[in-house]
């Protein structure tokens, strides 16, 4: 039954990823308006010279993009593109490749979003996990309301307001961007402080408004636990408190906590466009609202694209390997 | 209608409940009874000079382009529990009626809505959202409600269906299909009505979900751009970099407002979790 299981989740696997290539195909030419047209119309309004001849640059435009061709045509050629890790070319940088652009972002986005995610689920897990613990819940109580709270109010909200607090009133952190002007990303001393400094504020809204949420996940799967047999056992062993806590309580409850962060991790391209919009900060979703505002749809759809692909990957990946971790799930049928 | 007794009984006893919507009820009153008492129109472009200072005739003064703040945020403030509102109905019906018709019938129907929810799940929402929305020339509430509400049901979908399941072996169900009801009958006068604290929390949840989507949206400057909303707001905040200009009575009382209602969907969507799933009480 196991490799039944496997074989239909990755046949849904391929079923998300050709829905999402489709999508990502057919929503931007079923829309109104042609971005070609719109370029044209950008040129003609800036630059005299060209405006002369720009039935022609229009033309070279359509040829480059493949769109002088039948639908169907199109179609298949860009799922070949795909395939060869060809995304088309940006239009607000002609004729920088869209890839290109998309792995110089990467770096930035994974880098601060993973470390950042995985801060604020490990705070708030065990912040969580002491909260169910009778003799620590005393020293968790006061501050779980304002972790509370801070998770209510959205994360880019709070980035506003730790810029506010610790750029502007007292400058500690620099305003946004991601490394000093002028720096260049390395791995000298210099640049990494740099680089750990910029990040600082980001990753802070981030794990601010996550780390009250992995709390209350952590909190009831820890209440559940308590009664179990093995607890019985672990206290009537004598075994001293803080191995009860981390190797009998903590453990056994994670399960479904990693299950989460796995998946949220998918997630990390997608999740923090907003936060870097806020902190100018050079990542994915800083190229996306660039993309979005300068009308740019390769880039726009190439982001779409390679998150969609990150997210159905994680999941894939989890779904198959929980049955390994735990031999308590199998997914046979009744 | 018992539910909405207990649900009463217990608001008067649980305070996050009675805070929550209070906390709610402060920002719809705001921008519903604001417009009465304050005059809106002064939140056109150049109603006052530009970068004004909170004063007696501008109580929280002017932004960048001229534009007066408390005008601007009494009248974006409906604007944007419209969108939330009409999403979050939307994708909990939408929701609903999937989650039932797949629990109820189960087979291959229940398979393939199963396949669906799962597969547009991982689809990263604001993602669509945002090839959707820069995509359409002119977005206004209702359109921005249904590209939202679109990607916005499947959350629901599947923690109502599995509800659906537990009721759908209960007795009561048996009796009345052994009476000869018709399933539609069933599922809407036998099943629904258990289900009711399930479905107001999902879609207090669902609203705010689709508040998120909205501001985001409409920070990324894809909004509805015609009109005021809370988002837009935030949007010319940053275009204008109103934080580093000092500008706190500018930037301060959106933020403010959108922090308040958040909160307040946040405490009550806790509260009636708790009440519908009487499993989550805090105890320790």
């Amino acid at each position: 039954m196991k490799l039944s299981y496997a074989i239909k989740r990755i046949g849904v696997f391929f079923l998300i990823i050709w829905l999402a290539v489709t999508l990502n195909f057919g929503l931007p030419r079923m829309m109104p308006g042609d971005p070609i047209e719109q370029r044209l119309a950008l040129i003609t309004a800036f630059d005299e010279y060209a405006a002369t001849n720009i039935a022609e640059i229009g033309a070279s435009y359509r040829k480059q993009y493949g769109l002088d061709k039948s639908l169907v045509n199109q179609y298949f050629t860009y799922w070949a593109d795909l395939f060869r890790g060809d995304m088309g070319v940006s239009m607000s940088d002609f004729p920088q490749p869209v890839a290109q652009k998309i792995s110089a972002a990467m770096p930035w986005t994974i880098g601060l979003i993973t470390v950042a995610t995985i801060l604020a689920f490990a705070i708030g897990s065990l912040m969580g996990a002491l909260l169910a613990w009778k003799r620590a819940v005393k020293y968790v109580l006061p501050v779980m309301p304002i972790f509370m709270v801070l998770s209510a109010i959205p994360y880019f909200l709070l980035g506003l307001l730790l810029i506010f607090s610790f750029a502007l009133v007292y400058t500690i952190f620099p305003l946004g961007g991601g490394i000093k002007i002028g720096m260049a990303p390395s791995w000298e001393w210099e640049a990494v402080v740099s680089i750990f400094k910029h990040g600082m504020l980001p990753a802070l809204s981030i794990i601010l408004s996550s780390a009250g949420m992995w709390g209350l996940g952590m909190r009831a799967l820890m209440v559940t636990n308590q009664g179990e047999d093995f607890m019985h056992l672990a206290e009537a062993k004598g075994l001293p408190e803080s191995r009860i806590f981390f190797v009998y309580a903590l453990r056994n409850a994670m399960l479904p906590q990693i299950t989460a962060v796995a998946i949220s991790l998918g997630f990390v391209l997608s999740g923090s466009v907003l936060v870097e919009v806020i902190f100018n900060y050079p990542g994915v979703g800083f190229l996306l609202k660039q993309a979005i505002s300068g009308k740019d749809y390769w880039v726009i759809q190439g982001i779409v694209f390679i998150l969609i692909i990150s997210v159905g990957v994680t999941l894939l990946v989890v779904d198959l390997c929980l049955p390994l971790l735990d031999p308590r799930i199998n997914y046979q049928k009744k | 209608m018992n539910f909405i007794k207990k649900a009463v009984i217990k608001s008067i006893v649980n305070y996050k409940l009675t805070l929550g919507l209070f906390l709610c009820a402060v920002v719809v009153l705001f921008g519903v009874v604001g417009p009465a008492f304050y005059d809106i129109e002064k939140q056109e472009v150049g109603a006052g000079m530009p970068m004004l200072e909170p004063s007696s005739e501008y109580p929280l003064g002017t932004d960048a382009q001229g534009r007066d703040v408390l005008a601007w945020v009494i009248a974006g403030t409906p604007a944007t529990l419209r969108i939330g509102l009409l999403a979050g109905i939307l994708g909990v019906v939408i929701g609903a009626v999937v989650a039932f018709v797949a629990g109820f019938y189960g087979g291959w129907v229940d398979t393939i809505l199963r396949i669906l929810t799962d597969v547009l799940i991982t689809v990263p929402g604001i993602l669509i959202l945002v090839i959707a929305a820069s995509m359409l020339e002119v977005v206004t509430i209702e359109l921005m409600a249904i590209i939202i509400a679109s990607l916005a049901w499947m959350g629901p979908a599947r923690v109502i269906r599995s509800q659906v399941l537990v009721l759908r072996e209960k007795l009561f169900v048996d009796v009345s299909r052994l009476s000869g009801e018709p399933d539609w009958k069933i599922v809407f006068l036998e099943v629904a009505p258990n289900l009711m604290p399930f479905l107001l929390a999902s879609f207090v949840s669902a609203v705010a979900g689709a508040l998120l989507a909205s501001i985001g949206l409409e920070v990324l400057g894809l909004g509805p751009a015609h009109l005021a909303t809370l988002g837009q707001i935030i949007f010319w905040v940053d275009f204008y970099n109103a934080l580093l200009r000092g500008a706190w009575w500018w930037w301060g009382p959106p933020i403010l407002v959108v922090i308040i209602l958040f909160v307040g969907l946040f405490l009550a969507s806790v509260a009636l979790d708790e009440i519908a799933n009487p499993r989550l009480k805090t105890r320790v």
